[in-house]
């Protein structure tokens, strides 16, 4: 976690000095991103309602990423799972009792995600085929797919805007005692210690870990390599649709044609920051919440695009490469690789 | 069912691909370079967005749309400096930079173009369209085919050159090797470093050249996110195309097509839904990868940063 800071620091700097230059008051707009995310009640619900779909995502891409598998195509896991549940939750919901329907529904969004990784798992397990393309066009099938079901099947009769039938408010996912934070951070938590316990713990945790770092040496090992580049690929992919069940029945109820949180690119961005760690991604992604849901309203109030948050994401990122590079410089021999190399020995 | 395919629908259909496509052919064509000398550009997208912005701010100051050509090539030429630096002399994971690259240059070009265009509507007038003699006369497809901006015919003539310097040229073969067995360039006393920085600094010049097009002559005007995932397409083309400029050059045309192919539909009559028609190509690619697939359709050694002396892993 320290080492994330020094690249933050750098990257807000950074970016005040491009708000001086574009005639901006960069004290003002950082200020109201946290008193609308971080020191009002309202938008601390906010930024902790936000975290729950992002801890679970940024754990899937951990899994995947640790055992050396570029899964890119998170955004369209995402979307299928949503629309699966926002399709089938009214149904569920009116003929299930409650708490069965929440567990059917995210039991329908994990495999859902874990489907959509089955095709770049087998290409790449049996025949070593680069998962980043394959990832990354199943997600665009899946973004456009995902519409093709919202608008067709699972349209709803009941408005003129194309969209799922909507999940009552008495039906959605419950709050903690005294918020109105729904459950979904206390899910995402308990996962992302559970995966934490697999990768620490588990042989079948170390057994990712050798794949990830050295794809050979695991093969001459004798490891399944096959059996865990598909497992772990489909545990990515059901943390992914399990975060989609979570977002869709606590917050929005229903799913929107052509609703695309785009998630992904972004948490890609945290998750290299914490160093695949799942434990240093809580801070982070509470840090991005803050800044997503407080940009987005100091934004408007500045008269700025909410896009500027993406500059300072992507120099958080650069600012990190380079001062991983100075260190392992200052080390000399020492690598310290702390990410599988993004290529592949085959 | 026969009236379908008319002629309006065929050149409209040709004139969208020709239109859509000539983008992602040359970010792929970009993309291929990089990739064949083991250099993947995850942020090609980040390239285009840049090149498409500096294009249209120089198109619409200077008046001429060559030097807005020039400017989103120069964009995307420095900005591809900045990947080599990084991924190619610190030898740093080329997916972390390349999502830096992508999110910076989104966030960059939207943050410019809110504060320098946020009240006034700017729009390039048409580019000058340059017909081929007798063949624009053709039937059928002549006119809409063979009557283009002049930047089209370059970017043909563009492929055929990569096509010549990867596979006929000394440098072509050093990339190459770069690619596959950059510890084998390295024993022959050729600088991978060098050969590898060449080659993503060609592909910064024709992303940005990619996203120019996209902002002066496909749609007059700069939008933040105008790419809409384009660069990711240009991507997996060059992934597809697996070095062979003759086969970036048929995806690039296929994606076009089937890009404007819902608007030609609409033309003809047929309310096929966008969302159909944009993921069909990928479902073709995907069943192919699956009935056909091969081991090593990328250069072993693509994402792979070379250390000198390093432990080899090819």
């Amino acid at each position: 976690m320290g080492r994330a800071a020094l690249p933050v620091a750098m990257a807000v700097a950074a970016g005040a000095v491009l708000l001086l230059a574009l005639g901006r008051d960069p004290v003002a707009f950082g200020g109201a991103i946290l008193r609308n995310g971080l020191t009002t009640a309202v938008g601390l619900e906010q930024t902790i309602i936000r975290m729950a779909p992002l801890l679970l995502m940024g754990t899937g891409f951990i899994v995947a990423f640790q055992a050396g598998l570029w899964n890119i195509g998170g955004d369209g896991q995402f979307l299928m799972a949503a629309a699966l549940v926002g399709g089938l939750g009214p149904p569920l919901v009116a003929s299930l009792p409650v708490w069965a329907a929440w567990v059917v529904l995210c039991g329908i969004g994990c495999l859902a995600g874990a489907a959509w990784t089955l095709v770049p798992a087998f290409l790449k397990a049996w025949y070593g085929m680069n998962e980043i393309i394959t990832s990354l066009m199943m997600a665009m099938i899946g973004i456009n797919l995902a519409n093709v079901l919202i608008k067709g099947p699972f349209l709803s009769e009941k408005t003129t805007v194309p969209q799922t039938d909507v999940v009552a408010w008495v039906d959605r996912l419950p709050y903690l005692p005294g918020t109105r934070i729904h459950v979904g951070i206390v899910v995402a938590v308990v996962v992302l210690l559970l995966v934490h316990l697999m990768q620490t713990r588990t042989a079948y945790g170390l057994r990712l870990r050798v794949l990830g770092v050295n794809r050979r040496a695991a093969l001459h090992a004798g490891l399944p390599v096959k059996r865990d580049i598909m497992t772990a690929f489909a545990l990515s992919g059901g943390l992914i649709g399990l975060a989609a069940a979570v977002e869709v029945l606590g917050v929005w109820g229903y799913v929107r044609a052509d609703w695309n949180p785009a998630f992904g690119i972004t948490l890609f961005a945290l998750v290299f920051l914490a160093e695949l760690n799942v434990l240093a991604t809580i801070p982070l992604v509470f840090f991005f919440a803050v800044v997503s849901i407080g940009g987005h309203a100091a934004a408007l109030q500045t008269r700025l695009p909410s896009d500027f948050l993406l500059l300072l994401i992507g120099l958080v990122l650069l600012f990190m490469v380079l001062t991983r590079w100075l260190r392992s410089r200052r080390r000399a021999s020492g690598t310290g690789l702390a990410l599988p190399p993004s290529g592949e020995a085959s | 069912m026969h009236s379908i395919f008319t002629v309006d629908l065929l050149a409209a259909l040709v004139a969208g691909g020709v239109l859509a496509g000539m983008p992602l052919l040359l970010a792929a064509l970009g993309e291929t370079i990089s990739e064949q000398a083991g250099v993947l550009n995850i942020g090609l997208e980040g390239m285009m967005l840049l090149g498409a912005y500096a294009g249209f701010v120089a198109a619409e100051v200077s008046g001429s749309s060559w030097l807005g050509f020039l400017a989103a090539a120069a964009t995307g030429l420095v900005l591809s400096s900045l990947v080599a630096l990084l991924c190619v002399y610190m030898g740093q994971n080329q997916i972390v930079v390349g999502i830096g690259v992508l999110l910076s240059m989104e966030g960059l070009t939207s943050l410019l173009h809110a504060v320098q265009y946020g009240e006034t509507y700017e729009r390039l007038s048409k580019v000058h369209e340059v017909s081929l003699p007798l063949l624009d006369r053709l039937p059928v497809l002549g006119p809409s085919l063979f009557s283009q901006p002049a930047i089209v015919y370059l970017t043909l003539l563009l492929a055929v050159l990569v096509s010549v310097v990867l596979w006929r040229t000394r440098w072509g073969l050093y990339a190459r090797a770069a690619g596959s067995r950059p510890a084998a360039l390295d024993a022959a006393g050729v600088n991978v470093a060098r050969v590898r920085t060449c080659a993503v600094l060609c592909t910064g010049l024709l992303a940005g050249l990619g996203g120019g097009y996209l902002s002066i002559v496909s749609a007059g005007v700069f939008v933040p996110f105008m790419t809409q995932g384009g660069g990711f397409i240009a991507i997996v083309i060059a992934m597809l195309g697996r070095g062979r400029p003759t086969w970036v050059v048929l995806g690039a045309f296929l994606f076009g097509i089937s890009m404007s192919f819902s608007t030609a539909l609409q033309l003809a009559g047929i309310g096929l839904p966008t969302d159909v028609v944009q993921m069909l190509p990928f479902i073709v690619v995907i069943l192919a990868l699956i009935v056909f697939a091969r081991r090593a359709i990328l250069p072993a050694a693509l994402a792979t940063p070379f250390v000198r002396g390093g432990q080899s892993q090819v």
